[in-house]
């Protein structure tokens, strides 16, 4: 650490949000050294990370996708209508089991429909999951007729309360799927072929890269993380509303991803910096919750915050 | 792979085949509305559809040029609704202040892309999307999170629900207006043709000596005007600013462009054919309301969301085959 030069800020930036924020909410927020502080911050920043960690992989190919939300949508709203139907109640633990395997199964159905677009027909990332990102939420209100869904299932809800160690379950599941994709990106081959499409597309394809499979996954990947955090969503609400489940997570997530060092133009998938990133969305998110900000307040400062974290790593690239 | 088939849409290409056909499946939609349904071509329906679209032709003009330089404006349907406040509370002054009003604020959000695009070099998507944040939050904050009333004693709302000869909306003549102005600005002016060209390649049209960041700038301040514009026609056809209207206009608009032929990777573009691309997607929800009031299928309000991602699906699809088929054209 010689010198605090601009170069230390953008490497280490991520790390001195963190400090800063942290120092400001004990500074200004009430209660806040608290374990309740804690345990709200855990499981709701569950949901951000898990999604980030799918949309690193994304953009560690040069792609994005946008329709994360509304696929957390399509998986969230089809949980209830499954563990609420009379086969459920008929058999709870194989309803129980159904609601949460055949949700995240047709949120990777979405992400193959986006993945064989972006492969496959060669149309661009943000084009192709831009119809999810719009049609999967009105899907999701389809199916529910735009009706909350409520519920009290306590099977289901220990996706989103349950707790383990004494610390929430999701924050566990956060810790369990950052580590796996930490270790396919930086121990197995698909995840160095990841890191290849990302890097030089032709050059991997002319090293004998399956591209349009790898890309395939990336986005198959992201989708399923999404389901399973409209399971979280869902299951912490102990509600379902289609409108509003995973609503703008495409930006918390493509937020976290970018401010945890994943480069827009791919070829880096910072897995625990976009944990670290979605942590920062969470506590700014909290912070100004905490603190009387409205709503709608909030949301031009993370547009705001949006733009600076780009910002930073174009410099940081150069 | 070049089999008879792409070698059959080669040439369907060269005779300039997609704008073409947006126009006969605009004419036969047309055929189609008008002998099935009786109150289709009636004044009411022609009056009320053009004047609805009309908001949707504007946001599609200013899309149109933002992708014809390979961007993108996501923000386009936040404007509208921030702008559709905005004006509301313009709307005592009469149109002649709220229009250029309307359209000046929907100009300075697209200067704030600009601004990110260009000189803080953020990806278009990225910036515009922030945008889309914060003009919603703009407008949830101007309005105090409600429908803003306008005022309906000064001539305001004349503009949103009047008509010229009981047919034409005098929305529907300001947005033809832009239009034909915008297809001469495309074809006949430098800026125009630099706009083509970034598309083109922007490293070489910047080493040609043209000016790309003012053509850059134009577009997407051009894209916040025409929503600004959308905003306007917003508040007075329905006597209200509407803080949480536009959700998904972009998607319209990026899918009424595609439609009309423009590529999604930038370059080529057709203005009039982007008109007839926006025509098109209004029709699609037009006969499915006519549908709809003949009891043959029924759909939820749910269904247009799903709707548009279709059409947006189905023109992708077809752009796919043709814009590989350029691509070997130019290998």
């Amino acid at each position: 650490m010689a010198g605090f030069d601009a170069k230390t800020l953008t490497k280490h930036g991520g790390l001195i949000a963190l400090a800063v924020l942290l120092l400001i909410n004990i500074a200004i927020t009430p209660n806040f050294l608290q374990m309740q502080t804690l345990f709200v911050n855990i499981s709701q920043v569950a949901t951000i990370a898990i999604v980030a960690v799918g949309m690193t992989l994304v953009i560690a190919t040069a792609g994005i996708d946008l329709s994360v939300g509304a696929v957390m949508a399509v998986a969230g709203a089809l949980a209830p209508l499954i563990f609420l139907s009379d086969f459920a109640q008929a058999y709870p633990t194989l309803g129980l089991a159904a609601s949460i395997i055949v949700p995240i199964l047709v949120a990777l159905l979405c992400g193959l429909f986006n993945g064989v677009l972006v492969a496959y027909l060669g149309v661009q990332p943000i084009i192709a999951t831009l119809i999810f990102f719009i049609s999967g939420r009105g899907i999701a209100q389809v199916l529910t007729n735009g009706n909350l869904q409520t519920f009290t299932h306590p099977g289901f809800s220990y996706l989103g309360t349950g707790k383990i160690l004494g610390l929430p379950f999701q924050g566990w599941l956060v810790l369990l799927i950052a580590i796996v994709f930490w270790y396919i990106v930086n121990r197995t081959m698909y995840g160095r072929r990841i890191l290849a499409v990302g890097g030089n597309e032709n050059a991997a394809r002319l090293t004998g890269t399956p591209v349009r499979r790898v890309k395939t996954g990336v986005y198959v990947i992201s989708a399923g993380l999404s389901g399973i955090a409209g399971l979280i969503v869902v299951a912490i609400n102990s509600a379902s509303d289609a409108a509003r489940i995973g609503n703008l997570m495409e930006l918390d997530a493509i937020a976290s991803a970018v401010v945890g060092g994943t480069l827009l133009m791919g070829g880096k998938a910072p897995i625990f910096g976009a944990v670290l990133g979605a942590v920062i969305i969470q506590l700014v998110k909290y912070t100004l919750l905490a603190n009387g900000v409205a709503d709608e307040v909030a949301l031009i400062a993370k547009a705001g915050i949006i733009v600076l974290a780009v910002y930073v790593q174009q410099g940081r690239k150069e | 792979m070049l089999d008879q088939n792409t070698f059959d849409l080669r040439k369907y290409i060269q005779g300039n085949g997609q704008s073409m056909g947006v126009w006969i499946a605009l004419v036969v939609m047309i055929v189609f509305g008008a002998l099935r349904y009786d109150n289709f071509a009636g004044a009411y329906n022609i009056s009320s559809f053009l004047n609805y679209n009309s908001m949707f032709i504007a946001i599609a003009l200013g899309m149109c040029f933002v992708i014809m330089t390979g961007g993108i404006d996501l923000s386009v349907g936040s404007v509208v609704a921030f702008t559709s406040v905005c004006v509301a509370y313009l709307s005592p002054y009469g149109i002649q202040v709220a229009l250029p009003g309307g359209i000046l604020a929907g100009m300075a959000i697209g200067a704030l892309n600009a601004f990110f695009v260009i000189a803080m070099r953020i990806p278009p998507f990225i910036a515009t999307l922030a945008t889309m944040l914060g003009a919603k939050g703009g407008a949830l904050v101007i309005s105090g999170r409600q429908t803003i009333s306008v005022d309906w004693t000064s001539n305001f709302t004349k503009f949103g629900m009047n008509n010229v000869g009981g047919i034409l909306p005098w929305s529907i003549i300001v947005v033809a207006i832009l239009a034909v102005a915008l297809w001469i600005v495309l074809e006949k002016t430098s800026i125009g043709r630099t706009v083509e060209a970034i598309g083109g390649g922007e490293d070489a049209t910047k080493m040609m000596g043209l000016p790309v960041n003012r053509a850059k700038a134009f577009v997407y301040i051009l894209s916040g005007g025409c929503a600004g514009l959308a905003g306007v026609i917003l508040a007075s056809g329905f006597g209200a600013g509407q803080p949480l209207e536009g959700v998904g206009w972009e998607l319209s608009a990026i899918a009424s462009v595609v439609v009309g032929g423009t590529l999604l990777t930038g370059g080529l573009g057709s203005v009039p054919a982007t008109v007839a691309g926006a025509l098109l997607l209004g029709l699609v929800f037009n006969i499915l309301n006519f549908e709809n009031g003949r009891g043959v299928i029924s759909f939820s309000a749910y269904w247009q969301m799903v709707i548009r991602g279709l059409f947006l699906f189905v023109v992708i699809l077809l752009q796919s085959r043709v814009s590989r088929v350029g691509a070997k054209q130019g290998a």
